[in-house]
C-alpha cells in the first residue's frame, strides 16, 4: 500500500510538468491552430531563465589568498557573489531562493520570447499546412536549442533548491500511518502544488474573465466574433504570450529536480505531443488529464514488480497508453468532432 | 658431377635458390621502415603524425570527455618538448625523447562521441578516412568503446580506450586492435567488497540501479558476486535507460522495497542526478531493518563528487586513479595540469594522458608506425612511474593491471578540489583474475589498408 501511495505521488509530480506543457501545446493549437513543435523549447527557455538569473546575482569578485596554494603552487582563488558584497545576508537570501524569484524574470521574459515568435514567424504559416507549422516550428526548436547551447555550453547546470525544501516531507505522518512509512521530496510537492496552481489559474482565466469569454468564442467560431468587430488576433497573439510563460515557468521550477540542459526541451517533446493526442487535440482538460493519467502510469510501470513481468515496460507504457486510446477512442479521450479531420 | 639437362651445374643452382630466398624472403625484414609505409592504415608519409581523439563532448559523459580532451592535449605538447613535460621523466622504461615520435611532431584532431555509438563510429571512422590518423584514443562509454574499438579492428588502427570500465572491454569484446590503461567492473567488486563488510556488516540488503548497457550490466554483475560473499541479500536489479535525467520513478520503490543499501551503477551526469535525487528521497537519513541506509557508488570521479555536491558524503566508491595520490608521477600530472587548467586532472583524464603516452613509446621502441609491430611492445609490457605503480599490460587480453582505489566521498573537504578520501588500495595481485572468465578473442593483428 505504501509503496502504491508513492509511486501514485511520484506519478502525480510527473503528470504535473507533462499537464504544464501540453496546457501551453493545447492554448496554442486551439487558439490559432498551429502544430507548435517549437514547444518544448519554450520549456527549456523557460529553465535557462533560472539559470540566467541565479548566474546574474552570482557574479562574483575573485581575490587569490597567498597564504593557501592549490596543489600546482598558484594561489586559492577566494570567490565572493557581488549580490552579498551589495546586499549583505539579504543578498545571500536572494541567492537561496534564485529559483523561485527567477519567475519574476521568466514571465516578462517568455511572453516577450511567446510574442515576438507568434509575430515574427508562427503568423505567416498559419494558412499553410499542419506539415509545414511542424517543419517550421521543428526547425525554430532546433535554432533555440543551438543558441541556448552557444551561450550556456552543452553540460547541464546544476540550480540549487532552497535549503527549507531539501530532504523529504513525512506524507505518512500526515495520514496517519506513523512516522517515515511514507516519505517525499520536499520540492516534488511543491512542483505538483505548482502545477496545479498554473492550471487553475489558466482555467480561471478562460473561465471566469472577459477576456478568457473572447477566446473561448474564438476557439470555438473565430469568423463570428471577427465579425462581430473583435479583435481576436490579437487576443490570440495574447494566447501564444501566455502559453510561453506557462510552459517556462513549468521549466524555471523543474530546474531543482533535473540540472537542465540545451536538449532539455526535445526530451520533452515527443512525449508533450503524446499527451496531448491522448488528451484529444484541441481539448484544455483532456491535456491536463492525459498530463497526470500518463505521468501516474510511467511511475506505476517503473514498479520491481510490474518491471519483473515486463520487462520495459516503463520505457514503452507511454506509447502503448497512446496506441491503446487512440484504438478505442481514435479523438483521445476529450477530443472533439472535427478537430485536426479533414 | 651431375649436369641438369640444360647444362646448369648444381652448386650454382643451389647458389641462385638461396640468393633467391634471401632476396624474396629476409630483406624486406631488413629494409622495414621505408616498406612498412606502403603497407597499412594511414602510414605517416610528412613531418607529422596524427593522433585521433574522440570524446563525449555532449551527452551525460561529457565532463569526463572535456577532461580527456584536456590531457590529451597535455600529452601531446609533452610528447613535441613543451611545457614542463608531465609525467614523462617519470615513466619507466621509456624512450621517449620529447621530440615528437619517431622524429615526428605529434598533431591531433578531435571528435564529438555525444556519447553515444553510432556517432562515434562516424567520429573515428571521418578521423581514420579524412584527417588520416595512425591512432584513436578516448571514450568515456563502454558502449562506445566497444563500437569503436571493433571499428579500428577492422581498419587495422589501434585504438587506445580512455575511460572504459565494462568487463566485456577486454573480454568477450576484445580486439587485438584495443588496449585499455583504465580498470574495470570486475576489479571494482575485488577491491570494493572488503571494505563494504567493514563498514556496513555482513547482513544487508541491496538494490541496484543499473544503467542499462554493457558498463551498467558488468557493473551490476560484479557487485552482486561481491556483496554476495560477503552474505549480502540482492534485491531483482532495476535498469535505467542512459540520459534519463529524471530517475525518481525508479528511486520511489526503493523506500519501500526492505532495502538498506542502494547501489547505483550510474556513471557521469546520471549518476549525478541519481544520487542527489535519492538524497531528496530522503534515503541517506532513512533507517531500514534496524539499521542506517547507505548508499554505494561502484565507480567515482572527482568530477561527479564536485557535481553531486553534498550528496557525495560517506558515499563508498572506487577510481582508478586520485590527483592526491602522493607518488612523484601523479604530483607531476597533476602539478602540470592544474598550471594549464586551473583544476586538477580527474582519472578520465589521467587515464587519457597515459594512453598517449604509452602508445607514443611503443611506436618509439618498435621503431615505427606500423600497428602489428607497435602491438607486439605493448602486449605485456611492464611499466612504472605513470601514477598507478609498477604496471601490466597483459598480453592476453590487452587489460592493465595495477592496484585500484577505493574512494569514499569527503565529509569536510578542505578545498573545492578535496573531494575524495582515498580509503584503501585493493594490490594489484589481488585485482588479477584468469583472462579465460570473460571469454572472447583478440583476433588477428593483420595491417590493413584503410
Amino acid at each position: 500500500m505504501n509503496a502504491i501511495l508513492a509511486q501514485l505521488l511520484n506519478g502525480l509530480d510527473k503528470g504535473g510538468a507533462y499537464a504544464l506543457i501540453a496546457l501551453g501545446l493545447t492554448l496554442v493549437f486551439g487558439t490559432l491552430g498551429v502544430v507548435n513543435f517549437a514547444h518544448g523549447a519554450l520549456f527549456m527557455l523557460g529553465a535557462f531563465c533560472a539559470v540566467a538569473f541565479r548566474q546574474l546575482i552570482t557574479l562574483e569578485t575573485v581575490t587569490l589568498d597567498p597564504e593557501k596554494l592549490s596543489p600546482w603552487g598558484a594561489p586559492l582563488e577566494i570567490r565572493t557573489p557581488l549580490a552579498q558584497s551589495w546586499f549583505g545576508d539579504f543578498g545571500g537570501v536572494l541567492i537561496e531562493y534564485s529559483v523561485p524569484l527567477s519567475i519574476l524574470l521568466a514571465i516578462p521574459v517568455m511572453a516577450i520570447i511567446g510574442i515576438a515568435m507568434e509575430r515574427g514567424i508562427i503568423k505567416h504559416f498559419y494558412k499553410r499546412s499542419h506539415a509545414e507549422q511542424i517543419l517550421v516550428t521543428f526547425g525554430l526548436a532546433i535554432v533555440l536549442q543551438e543558441l541556448v547551447k552557444a551561450i550556456f555550453g552543452a553540460n547541464p547546470i546544476s540550480q540549487p533548491m532552497p535549503s527549507v525544501l531539501r530532504g523529504a516531507a513525512d506524507v505518512g505522518m500526515w495520514l496517519g500511518m506513523g512516522p517515515n512509512v511514507l516519505t517525499y521530496p520536499w520540492w516534488r510537492l511543491t512542483y505538483f502544488l505548482f502545477a496545479t496552481a498554473i492550471i487553475g489559474g489558466v482555467f480561471a482565466f478562460l473561465r471566469f474573465t472577459t477576456f478568457g469569454l473572447v477566446v473561448r468564442a474564438g476557439m470555438a467560431d473565430r469568423e463570428t466574433v471577427g465579425l462581430l468587430g473583435i479583435n481576436i488576433a490579437r487576443r490570440f497573439t495574447i494566447m501564444f504570450g501566455l502559453a510561453a510563460v506557462v510552459a517556462g515557468l513549468a521549466g524555471v521550477m523543474y530546474t531543482p529536480l533535473v540540472p537542465p540542459n540545451y536538449h532539455l526541451g526535445m526530451d520533452f517533446l515527443v512525449l508533450s505531443f503524446v499527451v496531448v493526442v491522448v488528451g484529444g487535440m484541441g481539448s484544455l482538460p483532456g491535456a491536463v488529464a492525459a498530463g497526470f493519467l500518463l505521468g501516474i502510469l510511467q511511475s506505476f510501470a517503473s514498479m520491481t514488480e510490474i518491471k519483473s513481468i515486463l520487462p520495459g515496460i516503463d520505457q514503452i507504457i507511454v506509447y502503448l497508453t497512446a496506441v491503446i486510446v487512440l484504438l478505442v477512442r481514435p479523438r483521445g479521450l476529450f477530443g472533439r468532432r472535427g478537430v485536426m479531420e479533414s | 658431377m651431375t649436369k641438369s639437362l640444360k647444362g646448369i651445374k648444381r652448386r650454382t643452382l643451389v647458389k641462385s635458390g638461396l640468393a633467391g630466398i634471401l632476396a624474396t624472403g629476409v630483406a624486406p625484414l631488413v629494409l622495414t621502415r621505408g616498406t612498412y609505409a606502403q603497407e597499412y592504415c594511414n602510414a605517416p608519409t610528412g613531418d607529422t603524425v596524427t593522433l585521433g581523439f574522440n570524446v563525449p563532448l555532449t551527452g551525460p559523459y561529457a565532463d569526463e570527455g572535456a577532461d580527456e580532451q584536456r590531457a590529451f592535449e597535455l600529452a601531446v605538447e609533452h610528447l613535441n618538448g613543451e611545457g614542463d613535460g608531465g609525467m614523462l621523466p617519470t615513466y619507466t622504461p621509456s624512450v621517449l625523447t620529447g621530440q615528437g615520435v619517431l622524429g615526428k611532431k605529434v598533431a591531433f584532431v578531435t571528435g564529438d562521441t555525444q556519447t553515444k555509438a553510432d556517432a562515434a563510429r562516424d567520429s573515428a571512422r571521418r578521423m581514420i578516412e579524412r584527417d588520416g590518423v595512425v591512432m584513436v584514443s578516448g571514450g568515456s562509454s563502454s558502449g562506445v568503446a566497444i563500437a569503436v574499438q571493433g571499428l579500428c579492428q577492422e581498419m587495422g588502427v589501434i585504438f587506445m580506450a580512455a575511460l572504459t570500465h565494462s568487463n566485456d572491454t577486454t573480454g568477450k569484446d576484445k580486439k587485438r586492435y584495443g588496449f585499455r590503461h583504465f580498470f574495470n567492473a570486475y576489479q571494482t567488486g575485488v577491491a570494493i567488497g572488503p571494505s563494504l563488510g567493514k563498514a556496513y556488516g555482513n547482513d544487508r540488503v541491496a538494490y541496484h540501479l543499473t544503467s542499462d548497457y554493457t558498463w551498467g550490466w558488468t557493473t551490476e554483475e560484479s557487485m552482486i558476486a561481491s556483496t554476495e560473499k560477503l552474505g549480502w541479500k540482492t534485491i531483482t536489479p532495476v535498469r535505467t535507460p542512459v540520459g534519463a535525467g529524471d530517475f525518481s520513478q525508479y528511486i520511489t520503490p526503493v523506500l519501500n522495497s526492505g532495502a538498506d543499501v542502494l547501489i547505483l551503477n550510474h556513471y557521469g551526469f546520471d549518476m549525478v542526478n541519481s544520487l542527489t535525487q535519492a538524497v531528496q528521497f530522503g534515503l541517506k537519513d532513512k533507517m531500514v531493518n534496524g539499521k542506517q541506509f547507505e548508499i554505494v557508488v561502484p565507480l567515482v570521479s572527482d568530477l561527479m563528487a564536485k557535481g553531486a555536491g553534498p550528496a557525495m558524503k560517506g558515499i563508498y566508491g572506487t577510481s582508478n586513479w586520485d590527483w592526491q595520490l602522493e607518488d612523484a608521477a601523479s604530483q607531476a600530472f597533476t602539478k602540470s595540469f592544474g598550471a594549464k587548467y586551473g583544476q586538477p586532472p580527474s582519472q578520465a583524464a589521467h587515464t587519457a594522458y597515459v594512453q598517449t603516452l604509452l602508445y607514443a613509446d611503443a611506436c618509439e621502441r618498435a621503431g615505427t608506425f606500423y600497428p602489428p609491430e607497435v602491438i607486439k611492445q605493448l602486449e605485456g609490457f611492464e611499466f612504472d612511474g605513470l601514477g598507478n605503480g609498477p604496471t601490466l599490460y597483459r598480453a592476453a587480453d590487452h587489460q592493465c593491471f595495477k592496484d585500484v582505489l577505493v574512494v569514499q566521498g569527503k565529509e569536510t573537504p578542505s578545498n573545492p578540489f578535496d573531494l575524495l578520501d582515498h580509503v584503501d588500495t585493493a594490490s594489484r595481485e589481488s585485482v588479477t583474475y584468469d583472462p579465460a572468465i570473460f571469454g572472447g578473442e583478440l583476433g588477428p593483428d593483420t595491417a590493413a589498408m584503410c
